[in-house]
């Protein structure tokens, strides 16, 4: 009971961050410990099983799948190319032969004769993982991965959409409590990272997908409209992998609420640099929460690091982050983290915003802990702590209820 | 150890977020809870080793108790010396989002459903029901198996001597996706194949050198005929050797315990079935967490189990949301309110999970959406053990290809108990509102027992119940359960509207008055813990009792902290005002009423 806050999420300016970069199979390692790595540097590589074709021959030729061995043109192992005939029948006194062509290029991988399938498989599917911070490589994970080791400014938000991207901080509010209004939103704003203040609406998401906005960062935003962004109600909150044409990272929560002033100036403070963003969240157990990285003297490594310049990816090869499944491979979440105040807990005079009404979203200091249960409203009878509104209204709230404020 | 000696068992629940340690020792009047604590699941990192907080739990047990359990090198004192340690050490476990499985079958209603129903009887979250005849083609399900990894996949299908086509083609799509296993980057991933014996040498050839492939009976060896138990075993012991051995610290964790580790669900049900077996009653059991709903029913001796993979009060409440909709929510919600302060509401609930409401009006939401969970999960839970049997019934062929007809399932009327657990109910503020949740969302007819278990014991008494099942019962009843009450619901069978007001059922509490329950009344009746009262109930117009409509019941009725519960809002349909400002009144009458019955019942 005496740790039933919320610990809370983590902004702050310096930070040491070990960042696990795991490929989906066992690869190649491209990278040498010890070297200095841009986001896009491609740091492991592998190759996914291709695609899978299955035909069944023995229906499409009329005959029982016992009978196809006999018109069986390839045979288990062989390689094919689009087009290939695969198998023939024997047809009416040689004529009015029947064909079955392949329809991908690979190899055949099984042929039933029991089924009467027949299952070809595309050749393999390159994967490669990027570094996605700027930083050094700390640990090479043989075959499986790598750890990237980044000196950097860290905002965690509280719920995101959208996988991983980078670009330049760019503030669009100049106050947290401001709305995201989309007509300012202008070309300009191509390729950038948004900060915003309290709200952004789905009218202003819809325009920055069209802008080529890489990513919007903003305090709250109504379910409503995250409905009519995705274009469905979002039941769990798994996410990451959604195909939405930008990252979203809400700080605070849903509705309007105004950005935590902490995580507005230090990303303000970062304006014009080069941040790696994720919005990939997952609130069941493993937490992972959507986070901005701003590696420090990142901005000279992100010139380089641009399209232009030889790290981009081969063509050809998948990004990693395109498949869902590999989304908790970037670990900067949790515990590779320097210990925090969340380990001190709740303390006389800690920081804390309210996660629950009454005032949800406001932020308010701990003036008392008192070791009794209390009730409240509803009946309940729980630990609380007494705290100081900025009006100077003084609750005794749930200690779940309390957020502490990270630094 | 010889059993008769045991005189002190630890138990833990390794759940994902919480372990939970109790301890059970023997006294006077034989074995009792005598005390609990509970730590954070250590599976993820920074620990990576579940067994660090099952020690941490214990140590708070320790505390509680003021004697050494744990060694200075972190391993248990044993055994038991009066001064210091424990005799046994068992455990459940369901951390990291317990056993997920993938089931397939030839047919969906058939063999995949009998597979579905194999896999959540052995404790698995099943997360992909695939069959030949699903609407899924072939690339998209080997999609489906590719993107979902899996713990482990249960493959049946075809009778023994049947055709053989389709089976050998769903082990191809499985072959040909090449299915890795959710833990652990270079094993193989666990197959077991139950189905027609006759395809075993094709399924050897097609999964054998790609997957840890095992082979057991058929589920399904005839049409008529399910043999669930062997695939069952099966599962079980492969989730020991393949998923557990590969979770963090679970290697250890299956060294220090003294029986087999069980997956937190499947003791769940062991427990279950011995207390419906040893009360010859049938019960409807309910474990409502943030994430899933698991609902569990013993009728007539079957075991049935369901898990709602995506019905819980926290993560998942959004999704509770969206499949019930929003004027199914609003019909428990006492209050008016806009539709987008309350998606809000439920959102932010969604991404702090562990915030509790402070405000009256924050809880009756809650409990309205958990009313609606519970409903959906039961609906999913009919389905499933609608076609739930014993073996060798006799059918003719137009059943066989429809088992609902086939089989009965549960009828409302025959239950005897209902349970509940999980926070929103074993927590709630004042216990007639879990009360009033079960009656809402489970609507039993009849008279039937309602109860919730306070502090979520079940998992470790259902390990416990293999090893000495007797002392387990004991303290089911003992110390698990919490009587709520009695909930007494005539039905109207009379196939016309009820209308308001109509005389429904004459009540005679021996001693205690009587009165008459009119149609859209509840009325509640303060009779506390541990008390009877004799009754006579007349059904009226139409009604049953359980006896048949108009039959008289001469009962005797448990109390409970909610005391009885005359429920009058109708069966068969259910039905409620529809005018919103009667809703909200109502809603509040039948609050009162139950909330004053608690007040006298303290």
């Amino acid at each position: 009971m005496g740790s039933a806050y919320v610990p809370g999420l983590k902004v702050t300016e310096n930070t040491e961050l070990h960042i696990e970069r795991r490929l989906p199979l066992k690869g190649k390692i491209m990278v040498t410990e010890g070297q200095k790595v841009h986001w896009n540097t491609v740091t492991a590589s592998t190759f996914l099983p291709g695609s899978v074709e299955l035909i069944n021959i023995a229906s499409k030729l009329g005959l029982t799948p016992q009978e196809l061995p006999q018109v069986m043109l390839k045979l288990e192992g062989d390689s094919i190319e689009k087009g290939e005939v695969l198998a023939c029948s024997k047809g009416f006194w040689g004529l009015f032969k029947s064909k079955v062509l392949s329809p991908i290029k690979g190899t055949v991988e099984s042929i039933s004769e029991v089924s009467g399938l027949v299952v070809l498989r595309a050749p393999s599917i390159p994967v490669e993982i990027s570094a996605y911070v700027e930083g050094e490589v700390e640990k090479i994970l043989p075959d499986e991965g790598v750890v990237i080791k980044t000196e950097a400014a860290f905002v965690q938000g509280i719920f995101g959409i959208g996988g991983e991207t980078a670009g330049e901080l760019h503030m669009f509010c100049q106050a947290p409590y401001e709305e995201m209004d989309p007509n300012k939103l202008d070309d300009s704003y191509k390729d950038t990272i948004l900060v915003g203040g309290s709200l952004v609406t789905a009218e202003f998401l819809h325009k920055a997908v069209k802008t080529g906005v890489k990513a919007v960062v903003v305090g709250g935003i109504s379910d409503s409209d995250l409905t009519k962004f995705l274009g469905y109600d979002l039941g769990v909150a798994i996410t990451g992998s959604e195909q939405v044409g930008l990252t979203l990272i809400i700080t605070e929560g849903f509705g309007k609420i105004t950005m935590a002033e902490r995580s507005f100036n230090l990303l303000k403070k970062h304006e014009g640099e080069w941040a790696s963003v994720s919005g990939a969240t997952q609130i069941r157990a493993g937490v992972i929460r959507p986070e901005i990285i701003v590696a420090h003297h990142s901005q000279e490594q992100a010139e380089l690091a641009k399209p232009e310049s030889n790290q981009s990816q081969p063509s050809g090869a998948k990004p990693l982050t395109d498949r869902p499944e590999n989304i908790p491979n970037s670990k900067a979440n949790g515990s590779s983290l320097a210990p925090s105040s969340a380990l001190t807990g709740l303390n006389i005079g800690t920081t804390v915003r309210l996660i629950r009404e009454p005032h949800f979203g406001e932020l308010a200091t701990v003036v008392e802990l008192p070791s009794e249960v209390q009730e409240i409203p509803t009946g309940a009878k729980v630990r609380v702590a007494v705290v100081k509104l900025n009006d100077n209204q003084l609750l005794a709230l749930p200690r779940a209820n309390l957020e502490i404020i990270e630094q | 150890m010889n059993k008769e000696n045991i005189r002190s068992i630890l138990a833990t629940d390794c759940g994902s977020t919480t372990t939970k340690a109790i301890l059970i020792e023997k006294g006077p009047d034989g074995f009792r809870l005598r005390a609990r604590g509970e730590a954070p699941t250590t599976v993820e990192a920074p620990a990576e080793d579940v067994t660090q907080g099952v020690r941490n739990a214990v140590a708070e047990l320790s505390e509680i108790v003021g004697r050494p359990l744990l060694n200075e090198d972190g391993s248990l004192i044993k055994p038991y010396n009066g001064q210091q340690g424990i005799d046994i050490y068992l455990s459940t476990s369901s951390a990291g989002g317990g056993l997920q499985m993938i089931v397939a079958g030839v047919v969906a209603k058939m063999s995949a459903e009998s597979a579905q129903r194999t896999a959540l009887g052995a404790g698995a979250v099943v997360m992909q029901v695939l069959a030949s005849n699903d609407k899924l083609r072939p690339y998209e399900k080997i999609e489906v198996i590719r993107k979902l990894r899996p713990d482990m996949v249960l493959l049946s299908g075809g009778v023994d001597g049947g055709v053989q086509k389709h089976v050998v083609e769903m082990a191809q799509i499985f072959a040909a996706a090449d299915p890795r296993p959710r833990l652990g980057i270079s094993y193989k991933l666990p197959i077991i194949f139950a189905g027609n014996k006759d395809v075993r040498p094709q399924i050897e050839k097609i999964l054998g050198s790609k997957t840890a492939l095992e082979i057991v009976d058929n589920i399904r060896p005839t049409l008529e005929e399910e043999n669930l138990q062997p695939a069952r075993l099966k599962i079980q012991s492969q989730f020991l050797e393949h998923v557990m051995a590969h979770a963090p610290g679970y290697p250890n964790l299956m060294k220090m315990t003294d029986e087999q580790i069980m997956p937190t669900p499947a003791a769940v049900g062991l427990i279950m079935q011995r207390i419906a077996q040893a009360h010859s009653i049938n019960i409807l059991g309910v474990d409502i967490g943030g994430a899933t709903t698991d609902v569990f029913s013993v009728f007539n001796g079957v075991f049935n189990r369901t898990v709602s993979a995506n019905y819980g009060m926290s993560y998942s409440i959004s999704n509770v949301f969206a499949d019930a909709g929003l004027d199914n929510v609003m019909r428990w919600v006492p209050f008016e309110i806009d539709e987008a302060s309350l998606r809000n509401r439920i959102k932010n609930k969604m991404i702090r999970p562990t915030s509790i409401p402070y405000l009256e009006e924050d809880l009756d939401i809650e409990q309205a959406i958990c009313r609606e969970a519970l409903r959906l999960s039961f609906d999913q839970h009919m389905l499933l053990a609608s076609g739930l049997k014993g073996v060798q019934h006799q059918a003719d062929v137009g059943s066989m290809f429809n088992q609902q007809v086939q089989y009965s399932g549960l009828d409302p009327m025959q239950l005897d108990m209902l349970i509940g657990s999980g926070g929103v109910l074993s927590h709630a503020p004042r216990r007639w509102q879990t009360a009033a949740m079960l009656i809402d969302s489970y609507l039993p007819c009849g008279i039937t027992q309602l109860a919730v278990d306070s502090i979520f014991m079940m998992p470790q008494l259902g390990v416990l119940s293999s090893i000495l099942p007797e002392a387990a019962a004991y303290v089911f009843e003992k110390d698990c359960l919490i009587e709520l009450g009695t909930c007494i619901a005539p039905v109207y069978t009379n196939g016309r509207p009820l209308t308001e007001g109509t005389e429904l059922l004459e009540v005679n509490l021996n001693g205690q008055g009587s009165f008459t329950l009119h149609a859209g009344e509840l009325r509640a009746v303060a009779l506390g813990k541990d008390k009877t009262v004799s009754a006579r109930l007349q059904p009226l117009h139409h009604t049953d009792l359980g006896e048949g409509p108009g039959k008289v019941r001469e009962v005797s009725l448990k109390g409970g902290v909610a005391g009885l519960i005359f429920d009058g809002r109708g069966r068969q349909p259910f039905e409620l005002p529809s005018n919103r400002s009667k809703l909200i009144s109502k809603l509040k009458e039948w609050q009162a009423s139950m909330a004053a019955a608690q007040t006298a019942c303290d």
